[in-house]
């Protein structure tokens, strides 16, 4: 163990770092609660001092509130359902011994590496797009009628965007998990009369379970706060159809200009960021102990 | 039911042969072990007969039917690994049950099997904790247990016991061979550890770079040794070798003399030497003797008590000198 020395030493090291992060989430999150009880309006300036709930009644009020809050689970529900699925399976074939399996590899985990806009443009131009998008010529080489996914499936559309973003992240973590079982315990199950199938269910499953959790969480945390997708596609329309509620946060406080409901859609994004944090903790992190 | 039966297996991992051509006949029943150094494939041989690898040419017969290809399930082997191999996230019960559940086995009788392997090893008071939770020894008999609810045709150990410590290892030992007495199932048993080769076995195959040097009983091997490298292997401490004028005397390339064949004298015999390193075990002394002709190794009582530099006489018991040909083969 470190002696009383290395301690103090340690901490001295870390304080300014720790300092600084505090500082710059202590004072947003400050101002943010003292600006959701405030009217601040940019449209209406003449308006300010205390408002009570007035804000919070405002936004929890607003039918587009309960869009958001289901948007925001179905975002979050159908990517972690995309990606820990097809993580699963894409981790399963990198697995098998192949030719080529480093380069692949790579090529897998490259989509991670591509900025939130950027990938987003891509889909929109590069695929989505009805007139020259390669879905529309694909659609349209099949002699279909080509889909106007931003404003047919606006949700789907992003769901899909983000979910080839994370894809990467949770079969990169899966594979990983997948290369710690060892190999004599696969033996054992192949021995035993586990077909491929059974050795998945009894073995491989219950051994990656960990990694899955630990893929569910972190995904889940970042998920919630999805906002570059939808800025850079749909602009969280047609309407509110997808619109979440970090997008909604940004529509009332900055192209709303009212930033004392602004700060209140803030404040109850965080909010309910931590139940779902707890409950994720309690419902899956069970795991993590053992 | 269980004679294992081996005609010309080869085996080769790209261009490295591991196995270039073995032929084995294991009778039903038989307590066969596989000893040899570590890389001389007697894990790969195993391996084979297990059905984890594929022969490169050759044929594998169970019990007279040909099993090549067949795959490891449908062998109706059961194979005990070196690390256990028990699925970490089941209880006891459940991987001991794993097996029968994989066969369809019905629930009344899977309970039944079980229950029977748990108190064959001594496991009944374990049944619903997690491998995580018990001892090395433990492990090594749920992976026992797992193995006996198939009643296989065959059980292959890979080096079971080597995780073990000294004294569990011992023990393990004995229970394995009274695991033999009980079924008698036939059982293929690798370990690099020649104790455990002469102490259990009916049979032991010696293998050196993927050949078998020698198949016979444990005696058998200690007292016919068919070449130097099995005679060299089989016994502790191992024999001595001399070469050169020595040998010439007993018209032969090279001569050995096993440790406990060695007559010790403070005052006459064959060879002179001077005491190197004394080795007290209480009930033996290994005795490490410089002569003209190498080093040699002496085994003696326990209440001797020769040190560093003491002036020894040897002397050879001459019906047990071993004699090898320029080629290593004994004549």
């Amino acid at each position: 163990m470190a002696t009383r020395q290395t301690r103090t030493l340690a901490r001295t090291m870390m304080a300014p770092a720790v300092i600084v992060l505090f500082i710059w989430m202590a004072v947003p999150l400050a101002m943010t609660l003292w600006f959701s009880f405030q009217n601040y309006s940019l449209i209406n300036p003449m308006m300010t001092g205390f408002a009570g709930w007035a804000n919070y009644v405002y936004v929890i009020g607003d039918p587009s509130f309960t869009q958001a809050l289901l948007n925001t689970l179905f975002l979050v529900g159908g990517v972690l359902l995309i990606t820990v699925i097809g993580g699963t399976f894409l981790a399963l074939l990198l697995d098998q011994p192949i030719w080529g399996q480093g380069i692949l590899r790579i090529l897998v985990i490259s989509p991670f590496f591509v900025m939130p806009p950027v990938a987003a443009l891509i889909w929109k131009n590069g695929f989505m797009h009805p007139g020259y998008g390669m879905l529309g010529h694909l659609w349209k080489a099949f002699g279909l009628q080509p889909v106007d996914w931003f404003n047919q499936y606006p949700l789907f559309s992003v769901i899909v965007i983000v979910a080839w973003q994370w894809l990467p992240f949770a079969t990169l973590i899966l594979l990983t998990a997948l290369q710690s079982l060892s190999e004599e315990q696969r033996e054992a199950a192949e021995m035993d009369g586990a077909n491929a199938l059974n050795r998945f269910r009894y073995i491989i499953l219950p051994h990656m379970a960990r990694a899955i959790t630990i893929v569910i969480l972190i995904q889940t945390i970042f998920l919630l706060g999805i906002f570059a997708e939808i800025r850079v596609t749909t602009g969280g329309g047609p309407g509110y159809a997808s619109t979440n509620i970090a997008f909604l946060v940004f529509r009332t406080g900055i192209l709303s200009n009212d930033i004392g409901a602004g700060s209140a859609g803030g404040v109850i994004a965080v909010i309910i960021a931590n139940i779902v944090a707890i409950f994720l903790m309690r419902a899956v992190g069970r795991n993590l102990d053992a | 039911m269980g004679s294992i039966s081996l005609s010309h297996v080869n085996k080769s991992f790209g261009d490295v042969q591991v196995i270039p051509d073995i032929s084995l006949e294991i009778n039903d029943g038989e307590f066969v072990v596989f000893v040899g150094p570590s890389g001389c494939g007697k894990s790969t041989l195993l391996r084979l007969i297990a059905g984890l690898e594929d022969t490169t040419s050759g044929h594998i017969r169970l019990d007279g039917q040909d099993v090549t290809d067949a795959p490891p399930a449908r062998r109706g082997l059961a194979m005990v690994f070196q690390s256990y191999a028990l699925y970490p996230h089941m209880s006891v019960r459940d991987n001991i049950a794993f097996p029968l559940k994989m066969a369809k086995t019905p629930q009344a009788e899977i309970d039944r099997k079980v229950d029977y392997a748990a108190r064959t090893l001594n496991l009944a008071s374990y049944l619903d904790r997690k491998p995580r939770a018990l001892s090395g020894g433990q492990r090594q008999r749920v992976a026992i247990g797992r193995a006996i609810v198939r009643e296989p045709k065959a059980f292959l150990f890979d080096e079971p016991l080597s995780n073990l410590d000294a004294a569990l290892r011992v023990n393990m030992r004995l229970e394995i061979t009274e695991l033999h007495q009980q079924l008698k199932t036939t059982m293929i048993y690798v370990t690099h550890d020649q104790v455990e080769a002469m102490t259990m076995a009916d049979r032991i195959v010696v293998l050196n770079a993927g050949n078998v040097e020698q198949f016979g009983s444990p005696l058998d091997l200690y007292r016919k040794p068919a070449n130097r490298f099995v005679a060299g292997f089989i016994g502790s401490p191992r024999m001595n070798f001399i070469d050169g004028a020595e040998a010439g005397k007993h018209d032969a390339h090279s001569i050995g003399v096993r440790p406990e064949h060695i007559r010790l004298s403070t005052s006459e015999g064959a060879w002179q030497g001077v005491v190197n390193v004394s080795e007290q075990l209480g009930s033996d002394t290994f005795l490490h003797v410089q002569t003209d002709f190498g080093l040699l190794t002496v085994r003696t009582d326990g209440d001797q008590t020769f040190t560093h530099g003491d002036k020894v006489w040897l002397t050879p018991d001459p019906n047990r000198i071993y004699k090898f040909d320029a080629a290593g083969q004994a004549i």
